[in-house]
C-alpha cells in the first residue's frame, strides 16, 4: 500500500532517480563506467538512462579503472561534474593511484587553484556469493585518506538524497553502495529528498547500549536491536552515514547517554573503521564508559564463496546480541 | 541478599528493621525482603552492631549483594555508624575563592604506611568501569564494598548505585513488557526450578499403601480429650512419621551440591503449601523430627498462615532438607512429586480412603493412604528409598510414639 505523496521504491531505483535528477538539473553532470550504458550498469542502477540521455552523457568505458577514474578527475578539474561508477570496491584498487595521488591531493598541491568535484560510486560488501574478488568492504582503507569525503547510504532516503550534495561538494566524494541493499524496498516521498552529508543519524533511539554501524550492516544492527529490546535491553542504533570525516559528536553524545558501545563493521577488524571509532570513543568518552567498547566485524579471511561460510564470516545479529548481553552483564 | 530458595535470583528490600548503631543478636530479624514468591523476614547470623545499610528500601539487587555491614559486638554503636553517607566531594576549584591560599608546607615524604601498600600489579585487580569509578566518587560509595556484575566481573555503574546509601533516582523507562507481576514472577521461578529438577535430577519413584486404622483410631481418642482448636489433623501424623523416619535415612535428608551429596544433620521438613491465587511455596518446619504432634500442628498452622499472607523467614525458605507434599487434601490418591533441588527427596501422601484390604487371611475395609517417594538416584538407591517408606509405615502403626 502506498501512502499519499510517497511511492514504493527500491534502493536501486532511488539511486537511479538521484542520477536522473542530477543529469536533468545540471548539463555538466555525466555518468561513466564499465557497462553503465548499453547493459544498464552491473547492478542495474543506470538502466534506461542511455536511452534518455544518450551516449555522450552515459558513457561506457574500457575495462581500466585507472584510466576512467583518471579521466573523471581531469573532467572535474576542467569544470564538469562527473559521476564515475566503479563496479566494486575491490576493483577500485586499480584506480587507487588516481584516487589517492591525484583526486585527494590536487587541491592541496595546487594551493587551492584546482578543485576536484568528482563523485565516484562503487558497490561494496558481501552476502551475494560473488567470492573474494568482488565482496570486500575496503571503506576503511579509503577512509584513511585526507582530502576525500566518504558516504555510505544505508537507507532509501540516503540513496535518493546523497548524490546532489555530493556533486555540489568541491572535493572528491566516494559513495559506497552495499550490494545487499540494492533490492531493499520501501516508501519514499515523491519529489526532492534533501539530506545532509555531514552527520551520523540515530536510526533507533535507546538507552542501554549504542550500536554504531553503517551501510550494509545497518539492517543487522536493527535486527539485533529488536531482539535485544524483546529481552528488556534497549539499544540505540547510530548509522554513521559519513565515513570521512567521521561525525564524532553524534557517536560520543550517544555513548554518553548509554555508556556502552558495540561497533558493527563489515570490514576486517584489524586496522578497521571499527578500530577508529573504538579509539575515538576511548579518547573522547572514556569516563562515560561502563564497559569496554566491543566490536563485531567480518572474519579475517578472504570472503568465502559457499553461502554458509560467507554468512558465517559476516557480522550477524546473534553475535551482536551476544556481545551486547555480555557488556550489560546479562546471561548470554 | 540471602538466597531464600534455590529459585531466587533477585530480592527487593521492603523494610529495614534496624538502623546503623543498633546492637543485634543471632536470629534477630533485621529486614524484610520481597522475593518473587513472598515477603521474607531476614534473620541475622552473627551478634554485633549494625554498621552501614548498603541497600536502600525499594532497591532490587541480585542474590549475594551485601545488604549491610555488621561490626563486632561491643563496638560503640554511635561511632560505628561510620561517617554518614559521605557527601559528594566538592570540587577543589569551588573552594578556592573562599580562602586565601595558605603557604605551601615544605614538601615532605609521606609517613611510613601502617599497612603494606598494595602492589601495582595485583594478582586479582578489582575491575571498575570508568563510569562506575566516577559514579562511586559522586555517591560516596566505597568500591571495596561493591561486587561487580559487568564483563570480567567489573564493577559497573549499576553495581555502584545498588551499593549507594540512598536510592539513586534516574529517569529511565522500564524495559518493555516487564511488568512487576508477582504472580508471573512466581510462575517463572517455579518453572525454572522444576525444569532444572527434571533436567538434572534422575528421579526414581516408589509407592507404598499404608493401613491407617491404628493411627486414625488413636487420633480419634486423642482428639476427644482436646479442645476444638487443639485437635490434630491426620496430616500431622503423616508429617511426624516422615520426619522421624528420615532421621534414620541420612541419604535422603540433605542436598546434592556441586556433584556430591551433603547429608544434613537436622531434619527441616519442607511443607508444600499452595497459595491462594496460585503458586506454591515449601517453607521448613525446623527440627520437625523432634517436635511433638501438638508442636507440629501449631507449626503447620503458623506456616500456612504466614505463607498465605506472604511473611516467611529467611531460614524457613532456605533450610528445608526434604519436602513433603500432601495432595491427599485435594482428594487425589497418590502424587509422584518433583524434587526441589538441591534437596534429594520428596515424600507425597494421597488421600486416606476406605479400601478393601487383605490382612491375616481376612478381607476387610480399612482406611488406606498411599505414600510415595521421589528420590534422587545420584544420592540414594531404591533399596534405601523402600526402607524409608517402610519406616514411615512402621511409625504410623505406633502412633502413640509419634
Amino acid at each position: 500500500m502506498t501512502i499519499a505523496g510517497t511511492s514504493t521504491i527500491t534502493y536501486r531505483e532511488a539511486l537511479r532517480a538521484a542520477i536522473r535528477e542530477a543529469m536533468l538539473a545540471d548539463a555538466r553532470v555525466f555518468l561513466m563506467g564499465e557497462d553503465v550504458g548499453a547493459y544498464g550498469g552491473s547492478f542495474g542502477v543506470s538502466r534506461g538512462l542511455l536511452a534518455e540521455f544518450g551516449p555522450d552523457r552515459i558513457r561506457d568505458t574500457p575495462l581500466s579503472e585507472s584510466a576512467f577514474v583518471g579521466a573523471g578527475i581531469g573532467a572535474a578539474m576542467g569544470g564538469m561534474r562527473p559521476i564515475v561508477e566503479v563496479m566494486t570496491v575491490n576493483f577500485c584498487l586499480l584506480a587507487l593511484d588516481q584516487i589517492m595521488n591525484n583526486a585527494a591531493t590536487i587541491t592541496h598541491m595546487s594551493g587551492g587553484q584546482f578543485a576536484v568535484p568528482l563523485v565516484i560510486r562503487m558497490t561494496t560488501g558481501a552476502g551475494r556469493q560473488v567470492a573474494a574478488q568482488h565482496s570486500h568492504s575496503l571503506e576503511g582503507w579509503l577512509a584513511h585518506i585526507p582530502g576525500l569525503k566518504l558516504l555510505a547510504p544505508a537507507t532509501l532516503e540516503d540513496a535518493r538524497g546523497m548524490l546532489a550534495p555530493a556533486l555540489a561538494d568541491p572535493n572528491p566524494v566516494l559513495i559506497f553502495e552495499h550490494g545487499s541493499l540494492y533490492n531493499m524496498e520501501g516508501e519514499l516521498p515523491d519529489g526532492d529528498v534533501t539530506v545532509d552529508i555531514e552527520h551520523a543519524a540515530i536510526r533507533r533511539a535507546g538507552s542501554d547500549v549504542t550500536l554504531v554501524t553503517y551501510g550494509g550492516t545497518l539492517p543487522a544492527a536493527l535486527a539485533a536491536a529488536d531482539q535485544l529490546a524483546a529481552g528488556g535491553i534497549d539499544p540505540e542504533v547510530v548509522d554513521l552515514r559519513v565515513l570521512r570525516p567521521l561525525d564524532d559528536a553524534t557517536v560520543i553524545a550517544s555513548v554518553a547517554r548509554t555508556h556502552r558501545a558495540v561497533v558493527i563493521d563489515e570490514g576486517w577488524r584489524s586496522g578497521s573503521l571499527a578500530a577508529e571509532i573504538s579509539a575515538r570513543i576511548m579518547e573522547q568518552a572514556f569516563y562515560e564508559l561502563d564497559a569496554p567498547v566491543a566490536r563485531v566485524c567480518s572474519a579475517e579471511v578472504p570472503m568465502p564463496y559457499p553461502e554458509h561460510l560467507e554468512q558465517a564470516a559476516l557480522p550477524q545479529p546473534p553475535v551482536v546480541v551476544a556481545e551486547v548481553r555480555r557488556l550489560v552483564g546479562a546471561d548470554v | 541478599m540471602p538466597s531464600l530458595g534455590a529459585d531466587m535470583e533477585f530480592g527487593t528490600v521492603l523494610e529495614w528493621l534496624v538502623k546503623p548503631g543498633d546492637a543485634v543478636k543471632r536470629g534477630d530479624i533485621v529486614a524484610i525482603v520481597d522475593t518473587s514468591k513472598a515477603e521474607i523476614e531476614v534473620e541475622i547470623f552473627e551478634d554485633g552492631v549494625i554498621g552501614k545499610l548498603l541497600v536502600p528500601v525499594g532497591e532490587r539487587v541480585p542474590v549475594g549483594t551485601v545488604l549491610a555491614t555488621i561490626l563486632p559486638a561491643g563496638t560503640n554503636g554511635a561511632k560505628a555508624a561510620v561517617p554518614t553517607p559521605a557527601a559528594p566531594p566538592t570540587p577543589a576549584r569551588a573552594e578556592a575563592p573562599s580562602a586565601p591560599p595558605e603557604p605551601r608546607p615544605p614538601m615532605r615524604a609521606p609517613p611510613p604506611s601502617p599497612m603494606p601498600l598494595r602492589p601495582v600489579h595485583d594478582e586479582h585487580p578489582v575491575r571498575v568501569s570508568p563510569l562506575a569509578r566516577r559514579t562511586a566518587e559522586q555517591l560516596g560509595v566505597d568500591l571495596a564494598t561493591v561486587a561487580g556484575s559487568g564483563p570480567q566481573g567489573a564493577i559497573t555503574r549499576a553495581d555502584v548505585e545498588a551499593a549507594a546509601p540512598r536510592p539513586v533516582v534516574r529517569h529511565r523507562q522500564p524495559p518493555r513488557g516487564a511488568q512487576p507481576d508477582r504472580q508471573a514472577a512466581m510462575r517463572d521461578a517455579i518453572a525454572a526450578l522444576m525444569a532444572r529438577s527434571k533436567r538434572e535430577v534422575p528421579h526414581y519413584y516408589l509407592e507404598l499403601q499404608i493401613d491407617m486404622t491404628r493411627a486414625l483410631a488413636w487420633l480419634h481418642e486423642e482428639n476427644l480429650q482436646q479442645s476444638l482448636q487443639e485437635r490434630l489433623l491426620p496430616s500431622v501424623l503423616l508429617l511426624s512419621a516422615a520426619a522421624k523416619a528420615v532421621k534414620a535415612m541420612p541419604e535422603l535428608n540433605g542436598f546434592w551440591i556441586d556433584g556430591a551429596f551433603r547429608a544434613a544433620d537436622r531434619v527441616h521438613l519442607g511443607v508444600a503449601i499452595s497459595l491462594r491465587g496460585g503458586g506454591l511455596i515449601a517453607p521448613a518446619l525446623h527440627d520437625a523430627d523432634r517436635l511433638s504432634l501438638d508442636q507440629l500442628m501449631a507449626g503447620v498452622r503458623d506456616l500456612v498462615q504466614r505463607a498465605r499472607i506472604g511473611r516467611l523467614r529467611s531460614s524457613e525458605m532456605s533450610d528445608p532438607t526434604i519436602t513433603v507434599t500432601n495432595l491427599g487434601e485435594r482428594g487425589v490418591d497418590l502424587v509422584h512429586g518433583v524434587i526441589y533441588p538441591p534437596q534429594v527427596a520428596l515424600v507425597g501422601f494421597g488421600a486416606v480412603r476406605e479400601r478393601p484390604w487383605a490382612a491375616d487371611g481376612m478381607l476387610g475395609v480399612r482406611p488406606i493412604v498411599t505414600a510415595t517417594l521421589a528420590a534422587d538416584h545420584r544420592a540414594s538407591d531404591g533399596h534405601a528409598g523402600g526402607r524409608f517408606l517402610t519406616l514411615i509405615e512402621h511409625r504410623l502403626q505406633r502412633p502413640e510414639e509419634l
